[in-house]
């Protein structure tokens, strides 16, 4: 049996989290909640319990209210864009699950079969977190199968966009640095006799060494070094220099000199050190590429539509996917659900929450016949709507169709890298002309020998490495403190920021757990009376405020009453408690701007009022005082009850903006980088989406990976927001290492110059060289990036 | 010195067959989840598991 008891430090068997409200017991366990009881029934029931032997903290919390229905997936236009593959007794389809984290989720749903009978196989890709299932369609439905996953916590994402565009695996890359690596070892084992001059003692031998490395050296050309040439031209069409034009020139003459060399048996060529050098380059590509694949960045507002949405049509609810919706359309929502399409309200009243939209935390009342936007959420009762315009023309859509919410295209960023090339290249080119005329004065016949030995050993190896291995640790880094970055250009676009822009709801502010305070006295067995009364309410004041009261009692409610727009009312133990606004409860009205107001009167008699405010993050004060000029605005969705908070916190220097549309907030970033700065937005939400994407950077903070972020440069975890400062600091102190790894390069390479100017370059000293400076560079970067976040992120 | 050559030839053809396997056990996607299978594989079997508990 069940029973309820109060609790607060008590932690659920199944997630591990605390019992925020009351604890349920089940079997001597305790639950948070009824979902995670659930699960535990299933598995127990199972024989399933060895899910929680297997790690610590295996289960996810259950959200009971977002009853998902997944029978649109049994129609057949929708079931064919979702399965794999599709026979009369043989089905194989792939769902994308965020939620998998651990060992037991691993083995959970691998042995899915166990409870549901129909499954014949199920696998699990731990690192793009899907679960790949077949199953006997004839016993059981595809609708069916995605239930029994969100029954368990593991809600598998369905978007149709994603199923058409599947991610496919570059597996290339890793197949050219196979080959390179392969002719590398290869070709210094058949170079040793030159490296010990035993080509005096078999001249036959070293023929057949020189003519084996130089068959070595072709798939390396032309396979694995082959990006670096294309993508070198690709520059020089556009008019521009990057890192890879003077790597492609290096590499070019090292290949040709070589096969010249030993066509004519003039010498042994150069190959060992090209394909080492395609060889380190290659690893530094791969390391670059390494980091975060599971993270997704790019979503969009559609993968948090639904899919489907029951329509009323030939006397039937039916589900039909929203892109069929059409004017005039019945359809029906339920609880927590979101609004597909701009609509018109049937019923009498209902409570949308538009926080994606607007930020606006708190919900909206529509009242019959007004119109509902899209894109808003369903609180309350199911509701039937009639559709005003199909989702490709409505609210949402039109505003992510603005073109000014498109990202300019990354190559239009000018990275330090290309600027270090640019310069480098003329240095090279310039230093090449000169030792070419200079040595078709002296000694016209070894002109060309000289110009190809500079150019090759110009060839920036240990630059091109600098910037992978500086910014891959400094990911690397910035991933163990929890920002997680899209890619290494966003960490040098952060070490340029100069003005830093808030969002208020979500990000400097909790939006899951506000502040309820009671002013006023009320007895413990009154608070538990309360309680009660406001669990049975739908209404979003009386669920925060029911969750903010611990005690609890098992008095039955008698005579409930709900009056909308004006509050509850109940008798208990023959008291009369009236919960709501002022006129209601027969109270005087109190001036309380930054909070919203709930009375309570007990037979009549006034005992005072809730406050409901948002509660602000821990240690903000603090990290904001470190930033200091550096924090520019505070932009808010919401109305100015929390003006003097904000005033508080972030002091009177920095602009506080309320009542922000996504478009105004947009604009705002817009207008500071017109006065030359760059600008780094920090927001949570869809209606931060645009400014996001407009800002330098964009961190979206969230407090659940995985669940929610708009399309941005990086998340961040909410808890770490103290921390911001730090980070930003970080990212100006690698900005710093990859130009001392620069200078270094370079040193290396004007020794490995004038050597070559001179005309005393042999293939042994380039063989030493190369390496030498790729592994001097990769190493001071790699040091110094730890010793650096060692130093600045004292407070983690 | 001819058998030299012979050798060179013998580990040269065994490095490109080993290089081939490799190329081979990329492109079939063995190295796509590298985490999941070292968890899988310490699971214990069903077989085991069921007449103990009955």
């Amino acid at each position: 049996m069940t029973t309820v008891e109060t609790s607060e430090d008590l932690l659920c068997f199944h997630c591990r989290q605390a019992c925020e409200d009351e604890a349920l017991w089940f079997e001597e366990k305790t639950f948070c909640c009824e979902g995670c009881k659930t699960v535990f029934e299933i598995l127990n029931a199972n024989n399933l319990c060895e899910y929680y032997s297997l790690d610590k903290s295996p289960g996810v919390q259950v959200n009971t209210t977002s009853e998902e229905n997944f029978t649109f997936l049994d129609e057949p236009s929708i079931r064919k864009k979702v399965v794999k593959f599709d026979s009369f007794d043989f089905t194989k389809v792939v769902f994308y699950v965020p939620t998998i984290h651990c060992v037991s989720c691993i083995w959970l749903l691998e042995n899915l079969r166990k409870l549901e009978e129909a499954v014949l196989k199920s696998e699990v890709n731990f690192t793009r977190k899907t679960v790949s299932i077949d199953f006997n369609p004839r016993q059981v439905k595809l609708s069916r199968l995605a239930a029994l996953l969100t029954s368990l916590g593991y809600v598998p994402q369905i978007n149709l966009d994603t199923e058409e565009t599947k991610p496919k695996v570059d597996r290339s890359l890793v197949v050219r640095l196979a080959i390179a690596g392969f002719a590398f070892g290869n070709v210094m084992l058949f170079s040793f006799p030159e490296y010990l001059g035993l080509d005096h003692v078999d001249n036959e031998l070293a023929r057949l060494f020189s003519l084996l490395n130089l068959a070595l050296s072709l798939p390396v050309f032309f396979y694995s070094g082959w990006g670096y040439i294309q993508s070198a031209f690709k520059s020089f069409a556009q008019k521009q220099i990057n890192i890879d034009v003077p790597i492609a020139a290096g590499l070019i003459a090292l290949f040709a000199r070589s096969h010249y060399d030993i066509i004519t048996a003039t010498g042994p060529g150069y190959l060992d050190s090209f394909t080492g050098l395609v060889f380190f380059l290659l690893i530094g590509r791969w390391f670059q590429g390494k980091t975060y694949e599971s993270l997704s960045f790019e979503r969009d507002f559609k993968s948090y539509f639904p899919l489907a949405v029951s329509r009323f049509q030939n006397g039937v609810w039916k589900p039909v996917v929203i892109y069929e919706l059409k004017k005039s359309d019945r359809i029906r929502i339920r609880n927590m659900e979101i609004i597909p399409a701009d609509a018109l309200l049937e019923d009498s009243a209902a409570y949308i929450d538009y926080s994606f939209v607007t930020g606006e935390s708190r919900p909206v009342k529509v009242k019959a016949g007004d119109l509902v936007y899209a894109g808003g959420r369903l609180i309350g009762q199911p509701v039937t709507l009639t559709v005003e315009s199909s989702t490709s023309q409505s609210h949402l859509t039109s505003l992510w169709n603005n073109e000014a919410f498109r990202k300019r295209e990354e190559c239009q960023y000018q990275k330090i890298i290309d600027r270090a090339a640019r310069r480098f290249t003329w240095v090279v080119m310039i230093f090449a002309l000169a030792t070419g005329l200079y040595w078709y004065i002296i000694k016209p016949t070894e002109m060309w020998l000289v110009v190809t030995a500079v150019l090759m050993v110009a060839c920036p190896c240990a630059l091109a490495l600098a910037a992978p291995f500086t910014y891959g640790s400094m990911l690397r880094a910035f991933g163990r403190n929890q920002l997680y970055l899209k890619n290494a250009d966003v960490i040098e676009r952060m070490a340029e920021v100069d003005a830093v822009v808030f969002d208020k709801t979500g990000t400097v502010t909790y939006s899951k757990h506000p502040d309820v305070q009671f002013i006023g006295y009320l007895s413990v067995l009154e608070q538990a009376w309360i309680k009660n009364l406001t669990s049975a309410s739908t209404h979003p004041l009386s669920t925060i405020i029911a969750k903010s009261i611990h005690q609890s009692s098992n008095i039955a409610i008698q005579s409930f009453r709900e009056l909308p727009g004006q509050g509850i009312q109940g008798q208990m133990d023959g008291h009369t408690i009236k919960i709501g606004s002022p006129d209601f409860t027969g109270m005087e009205v109190v001036v309380n701007p930054s909070a919203s107001l709930v009375y309570v009167s007990i037979d009549d008699e006034p005992r005072g009022y809730f406050a409901v405010s948002l509660s602000i993050r821990k240690d903000m004060k603090p990290m904001l005082n470190r930033l200091g000029h550096l924090c520019e605005a505070v932009l808010s969705g919401d109305n100015e009850k929390d003006m003097n908070k904000m005033k508080l916190l972030f002091g009177c220097n920095v602009n506080i903006l309320f009542n922000q549309s996504p478009q105004d907030k947009l604009e705002f970033i817009c207008n500071i980088q017109r006065n030359g700065k760059k600008v780094m937005m920090v927001g949570d939400g869809l209606n931060d989406a645009g400014a996001l994407k407009q800002a330098d950077v964009g961190i979206a903070v969230t407090d659940d990976t995985g669940v929610f972020t708009p399309a941005c440069d990086g998340i961040l975890q909410g808890d770490k927001l103290k921390t911001l400062d730090e980070l930003l600091s970080l990212a100006k102190s690698s900005t710093k290492i990859l130009k001392t790894g620069f200078v270094i390069s370079f040193l290396y390479n004007a020794i490995a110059l004038s050597v070559a100017a001179t005309g005393h370059l042999t293939p042994l000293v380039a063989a030493i060289l190369m390496p030498i400076s790729s592994v001097s560079v990769v190493g001071f970067s790699s040091m110094a990036v730890r010793l650096a976040t060692s130093r600045k992120l004292k407070s983690v | 010195m001819t058998i030299i050559i012979l050798l060179i030839f013998i580990s040269l053809v065994i490095a490109v067959i080993f290089l081939g396997i490799f190329i081979w056990s990329i492109k079939s996607g063995q190295y796509d989840d590298t985490y999941t299978p070292s968890v899988r594989m310490l699971f214990e079997d069903e077989q085991k598991e069921s007449p103990k508990k009955k």
